[in-house]
């Protein structure tokens, strides 16, 4: 059966630490765009995390919610691309094709998740992070829309190297980046068309939802939603 | 020929066949500007689009805002002279042409937008179906081809409703110039004899167009529309938005169009041809279409606040409390309180009364698009996204120079074509009750060899 990945973030263990950030950023080779630009709104992340902040002070508890592409079944994104760089693959991930891309920022628009990000600029590095691109991840030029991709390039590196020893895929044998930087293990990846993954019984949990699920975009992240009052 | 006729000639082919040195100065003057613009939009693909306001989450901004409101003035040509000649108002035969070429202006520039506010201009022509290398279609799903096709068929629709009714009049002009003038019209003239035979197909080809051209032009403004309602973003995501976006679209056509018309007048000195009467009932249909526009909003408003679905309301409370009020008042005084205060009140149903309520409702219209496609985009669903929008001078100066685009195009039609229908003038001016083309032949009697 064809894989379909997906993602289950526990929101209990999220410490808001940002190291699933600073992974991403490494792994994927998005670009830092600097504070000027970043006060513009054109910091990219693909992954985020999100602050809220409940109650009032001294009484104030904060809340982490890691936001990144959600991988969504129905995705916006997709139909309204006049050019089929937003597509669906066959498991299951919102793929990006940077070279179809013309740049109509109407995906970005559609996505409920603001999750997809433009290039303003050609990218550039601040040294010596120059030195540290990830070869097996394309750069994106000027005018592309980009996102996250939940790490394709792990993927089929996994794929290629069980194939390779003539076995199935098992659980565990593809991590994101965020998912193996995440210190607390709050980042679970793997597929949810196999039921005995840790993804998938994790998307089973009663604590289990998803990002905006009313809009009927069926997204494959599933947040565990917070039990503990800290 | 007669006194009447020649006298309509003599007026109508004066700026033809005279130019002063304002002309010149003008169109230098226009001519900068829009160079100035090509200019800001080469620097921005140099530079990269980030010299633009744009950003996460507010994607679409002033250049959408733009292509919204010129294909909506586009509007105001083809769709009204086609329902004119249609139910065959007397009146309109001054109006027409001028009303046409505002269409194919307006979608040209218009159409430009959409090509410049990519992030890849380079690429457009990648939404064009052909058998590529790349071996793939253009998604038919996406609401950005619909466009393409709906514009291309409008431009194109409207340009022969344009060119049809200019045949005549190029025989005209031909017979009375000399030279490479005559050379060129004579091309254009497309062999005019006026013949009966081509007066009949004349006729007919015009019926044809102006019915064709009424569900096309509805369907393109409903179809931009559906740029924004087809995507799941609050107060974009609403099934009213064909009907409002078309009913907006003529609004703003008809004040570009009083406009155009009143400009005309002056400069050209077409008192004779354009009356009073002419911008009392353009103001008329204002009037109607300016109430038409706020019963629109009014239940747009009205339904999202009582639903108070909490995204919707947030976009909706920006746009009328938060950061974008001064804005959204300016739009509602603009597009409501003037022109239905200038219009509605005879005494001030003048001239001037109807240009001033047509600008108030190009400046309100542009305020419409831009708080359609903005406060929308800065508040989807989580805010933690939240975000908002200035322009750049980069978008400012292509905005400015699509003004000055589209008055430096309409002068220039207007030194090279009569911008009045010579001959339609001159079937009005006989009797009404025998059969047009009669009349139309002997208006036109010196149009033959």
């Amino acid at each position: 059966m064809a894989h379909r990945w997906g993602m289950a973030v526990d929101l209990d263990k999220c410490t808001g630490c940002g190291a699933c950030v600073t992974a991403c950023h490494a792994e994927n080779n998005i670009p830092i765009v600097g504070p000027a630009e970043a006060a513009r709104g054109r910091a990219m992340h693909w992954l985020r995390v999100e602050r809220y902040f409940e109650g009032e002070f001294p009484d104030v508890r904060v809340k982490f919610r890691p936001v990144m592409c959600q991988h969504c079944d129905a995705a916006p994104c997709e139909p309204v691309c006049p050019t089929y760089a937003s597509h669906h693959t066959d498991e299951g991930l919102n793929a990006q094709v940077y070279n179809r891309c013309i740049g109509t920022r109407y995906c970005a628009n559609a996505c409920p998740y603001n999750v997809r990000f433009f290039d303003f600029f050609n990218p550039q590095w601040p040294k010596p992070l120059h030195l540290q691109l990830n070869p097996d991840v394309s750069v994106r030029e000027v005018g592309v829309m980009e996102k996250c991709t939940f790490c394709v390039q792990r993927i089929n590196a996994a794929e290629i190297a069980a194939k390779a020893e003539k076995r199935e895929l098992k659980d565990g044998d593809v991590q994101t980046a965020c998912a193996q930087a995440c210190a607390a293990r709050a980042i679970v990846f793997g597929d949810l068309n196999d039921p005995e993954s840790e993804v998938a019984r994790l998307s089973r949990s009663p604590r289990a939802g998803h990002l905006l699920e009313d809009l009927g975009t069926l997204p494959k992240v599933a947040y565990l939603e917070r039990q503990t009052q800290v | 020929m007669s006194e009447a006729a020649r006298k309509i000639n003599d007026d109508l082919l004066r700026p033809l066949l005279r130019t002063s040195w304002r002309f010149y100065l003008l169109v230098a003057l226009l001519g900068s500007v829009v160079v100035a613009g090509l200019v800001a939009w080469v620097w921005q693909m140099w530079n990269g689009f980030g010299v633009a306001g744009l950003n996460n989450p507010v994607y679409w901004a002033f250049y959408i805002t733009n292509f919204v409101f010129w294909i909506g003035i586009s509007h105001a040509g083809t769709l009204i002279s086609a329902i004119l000649r249609l139910v065959n108002a007397g009146w309109r035969r001054p109006v027409t042409r001028c009303a046409e070429v505002i269409t194919a202006f307006a979608l040209m520039i218009g159409a430009m937008f959409p090509v410049i506010h990519l992030g890849r201009p380079w690429l457009a022509f990648w939404l064009i179906p052909y058998p590529s290398n790349r071996l793939i279609w253009p998604n038919f799903r996406s609401p950005l081809v619909w466009d393409f096709f709906a514009i291309s068929t409008y431009l194109t629709g409207s340009v022969l409703f344009l060119v049809l009714p200019m045949i005549p009049d190029f025989a005209l002009v031909r017979d009375r110039t000399t030279g490479t003038r005559r050379k060129i019209y004579g091309v254009l003239a497309l062999g005019w004899r006026g013949t009966p035979k081509q007066w009949h197909r004349l006729e007919s080809a015009m019926q044809i167009m102006a019915v064709a051209i009424i569900p096309v032009a509805v369907s393109v403004h409903t179809i931009v529309s559906f740029d924004f309602s087809m995507a799941p973003v609050p107060m974009w995501h609403s099934t009213m938005f064909g009907p409002y976006f078309v009913a907006g679209a003529i609004f703003s056509g008809i004040a570009g169009l009083i406009i155009a018309m009143a400009a005309l007048r002056k400069f050209l000195h077409l008192e004779d041809y354009l009356h009073p009467v002419h911008f009392q009932n353009l103001g008329k249909l204002l009037l109607m279409m300016s109430l038409l526009w706020a019963y629109f909003v009014f239940a747009e408003r009205l339904t999202v606040w009582f639903g108070n679905e909490s995204a919707e309301v947030q976009v909706l409370r920006v746009t009328q409390k938060g950061t974008f009020a001064p804005l959204y008042w300016t739009m509602v005084v603009c597009n409501f309180v003037v022109p239905f205060t200038i219009l509605s009140l005879r005494r001030l149903r003048t001239i001037s009364g109807c240009v001033i309520a047509s600008f108030c409702v190009c400046i309100g219209m542009w305020l419409e698009r831009f708080l359609i496609v903005v406060p929308s985009l800065g508040h989807k669903y989580l805010p933690y996204s939240w975000g908002t929008y200035r322009p750049r001078p980069v978008e400012i100066m292509i905005t400015i120079s699509t003004f000055a685009a589209m008055t430096l195009l309409y002068t220039l039609f207007s030194k090279f074509v009569p911008i009045i229908s010579i001959w339609e003038l001159k079937v009005g001016a006989q009797a009404v009750e025998e059969p047009v083309v009669q009349h139309a032949e002997h208006a036109i009697g010196e149009a033959r060899p």
